[in-house]
């Protein structure tokens, strides 16, 4: 196996029935590999919710996934709108998702709340007005 | 016990994918960020979110089946992505209250 293995994406903000592919096939990327079902449970469902943060909230974006013998590490950068406050953005229950968004089934204000809970590294660096990045690291 | 057992019980019908694993557990919800993180593999997730998400989500959490409560209509490309992922999709015209009572008498009739 290569040191490291790179996957990248790019997102689009337009289509949300295609929301979510990018993570499907890492997932498929990841079972592939025989990497342990509870690592790739992890790195799923963490990916999935900062995808669909990007589409929903961000007009899409890029995603880039590194795997190393040592960790996952999952990038997500979008050119968005930012996020005003970060801490409040973060906790359960809280969302500003629209009624057409939560008629999808988004909008329960629980995708920050998983990305932390099953990731061992969680960093937002995010801009009013010039964008959102999100670092998250699952240790292998 | 396998899908196909209870599929009669709860008045469903399968809309794709394959009947005859065995479940085990039962998720009931439609907020897809709490299903993400509850739907467990090999779980029967009822619900009443019928768009591509929710087959977005089974993909990644892998239910041995999803049931569509109260007869939902299926969205044309969340059938197609779906059957592309090898999803188990199951319709019931029984509320989500109604499909979860008669799978919890089936489950405790069955030990
Ligand atoms: N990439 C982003 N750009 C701008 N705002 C974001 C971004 N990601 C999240 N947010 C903001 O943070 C809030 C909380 O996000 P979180 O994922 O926890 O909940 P949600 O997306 O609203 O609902 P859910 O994830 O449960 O469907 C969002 O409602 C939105 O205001
Ligand atoms: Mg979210």
């Amino acid at each position: 196996m290569p040191d490291t293995l790179k996957f990248h994406f790019d997102i689009d903000g337009s289509d949300f029935s295609s929301a979510g592919a990018a993570s499907v096939m890492v997932k498929k990327k990841l079972r592939q590999l025989a990497y342990d079902p509870e690592i790739i449970r992890k790195v799923s469902i963490a990916m999935y919710e900062g995808e669909i943060n990007m589409v929903i909230h961000a007009n899409g974006g890029t995603a880039d996934v590194e795997v190393s013998d040592e960790e996952i590490v999952i990038i997500l950068s979008d050119k968005g709108p930012g996020i005003p406050n970060v801490e409040l953005a973060m906790q359960a229950g809280y969302s500003t998702a629209h009624d057409n968004i939560r008629n999808l089934g988004f909008g329960a204000g629980m995708g920050f709340p998983n990305m932390k809970k099953y990731t061992d590294y969680l960093n937002v660096d995010t801009v009013v007005g010039e964008g959102t990045t999100i670092t998250m690291k699952v240790k292998l | 016990m396998t899908v196909n057992e209870i599929c009669e019980r709860i008045e469903a019908s399968v809309i794709c994918g394959d009947a005859s694993k065995n479940f085990d557990g039962v998720y009931v919800g439609d907020l897809l960020s709490r299903a993400m993180s509850h739907v467990e593999g090999g779980n029967i997730w009822v619900t009443i979110m019928s768009n591509v998400n929710v087959v977005a989500v089974a993909t990644l959490t892998e239910p041995a089946a999803v049931v569509l409560a109260e007869e939902v209509d299926l969205q044309e490309d969340a059938l197609k992505s779906a059957m592309e992922n090898g999803i188990t999709l199951l319709s019931s015209p029984l509320s989500a209250y109604e499909i979860c009572v008669r799978l919890h008498n089936a489950v405790s009739e069955g030990e």
